[in-house]
């Protein structure tokens, strides 16, 4: 009995210190819009052709702080 | 949560991704049922289907609305495969451009209220990213013969390097597949999680507090929709870019 509450107890915590990995993903994302605005207010005219590159870039900074947050769902639902 | 996961009405985050058989099958001891997976796959097969081919029945030299949003998906991807493979690229233009309209139709489908997300289980994509990966590298041999491996050793390395970069290189290609799938997947199930979370507080605040999460929940669909198009955009261009690697090497 002592090990199972013991082996739950570990379960959410690590859910939740695998969640911090999206605070990442924050920062990265704000970082890439930040400096994408910065760019395209010193050069406006080439701010349209870079914007395919900033939704990609978007986009793998969000993947790599959600691959965090599948470790904390599989931790709470599957393990 | 086992015993209400079958009722759409569940509070349990996790029971919109449950798969229910609709026509069991089993063939030779494999299970091969007909799920809402597959109903929603071949949903939307339909009506890719029947977009692309009502659109541009006619064909008309002036587009009318639903031709030009044919039109502009085709030159969507189109401009994107010009820009990231060229022109060599132009003979794998079907296979990204189906490639991407069919992950579009089923993320935006699965935004649906009570409609089923496809691309939110890791086994489709891990299926789409593996076809992907394969055919790319297959390719590369073909087109290159062993001198594709000359895209494991990148140019201007010192030597002294070279066993540690290699390894490294090997490794990032072999997690091509894994990263592909793992990021649709995982992108589409935190947001459905996220909106029936969100859902769920609505409900539990009631008709005085629950007006301040549906505010966020509508932003959220919003969002929502923004990252479903965007994941379809993400994974068609990294396969362009892969499509690229083997067609060019770098």
């Amino acid at each position: 009995m002592e090990a199972e509450a013991a082996a739950l107890l570990g379960k959410y915590i690590g859910a939740g210190l695998a969640a911090i990995a999206l605070a990442g993903a924050g920062v990265g994302i704000g970082h890439i819009f930040g400096n994408y605005l910065a760019g395209a207010l010193r050069n406006p005219a080439a701010a349209q052709q870079q914007f395919p590159n900033l939704l990609l870039g978007f986009a793998l900074a969000e993947a790599t702080g959600l691959f965090g947050l599948v470790v904390a769902l599989i931790l709470l639902f599957v393990v | 949560m086992s015993t209400d996961a079958h009722n759409p009405f569940s509070h349990s985050p996790m029971a919109q991704f449950e798969i229910n058989r609709i026509v069991p099958m089993n063939i030779g001891g494999l299970d091969v049922s007909f799920t809402n997976s597959s109903l929603m796959m071949v949903i939307t097969l339909g009506l890719i289907t029947l977009f692309l081919m009502m659109s541009t029945r006619r064909g008309a030299l002036v587009p009318g609305r639903w031709q030009s949003l044919a039109e502009i998906s085709y030159e969507f991807v189109a401009s994107m495969m010009r820009d990231t493979v060229g022109d060599s690229g132009r003979k794998f233009f079907p296979f990204v451009f189906t490639l991407f309209m069919f992950i579009l139709f089923l993320n935006m489908l699965g935004m649906v209220p009570y409609s089923f997300t496809v691309t939110s289980h890791i086994i489709v994509t891990f299926g789409l990213a593996a076809l992907v990966f394969i055919g790319v590298t297959v390719l590369g041999f073909i087109k290159h013969g062993f001198g594709y491996l000359k895209l494991f050793v990148p140019h201007g390395v010192p030597a002294a390097l070279l066993p540690l970069i290699v390894v490294i290189e090997v490794i990032s290609y072999l997690s091509r597949p894994i990263s592909l799938s793992v990021r649709l997947f995982a992108n589409m199930m935190a947001g459905h999680t996220m909106l029936k979370v969100f859902g769920g507080f609505i409900v539990m605040l009631g008709f005085i507090g629950g007006w301040l999460p549906l505010a966020f929940s509508v932003a959220f669909v919003g969002l929502e929709v923004l990252v479903a198009f965007l994941q379809a955009y993400v994974f068609a261009v990294l396969t362009c870019i892969y499509l690229n690697d083997a067609l060019h090497l770098h």
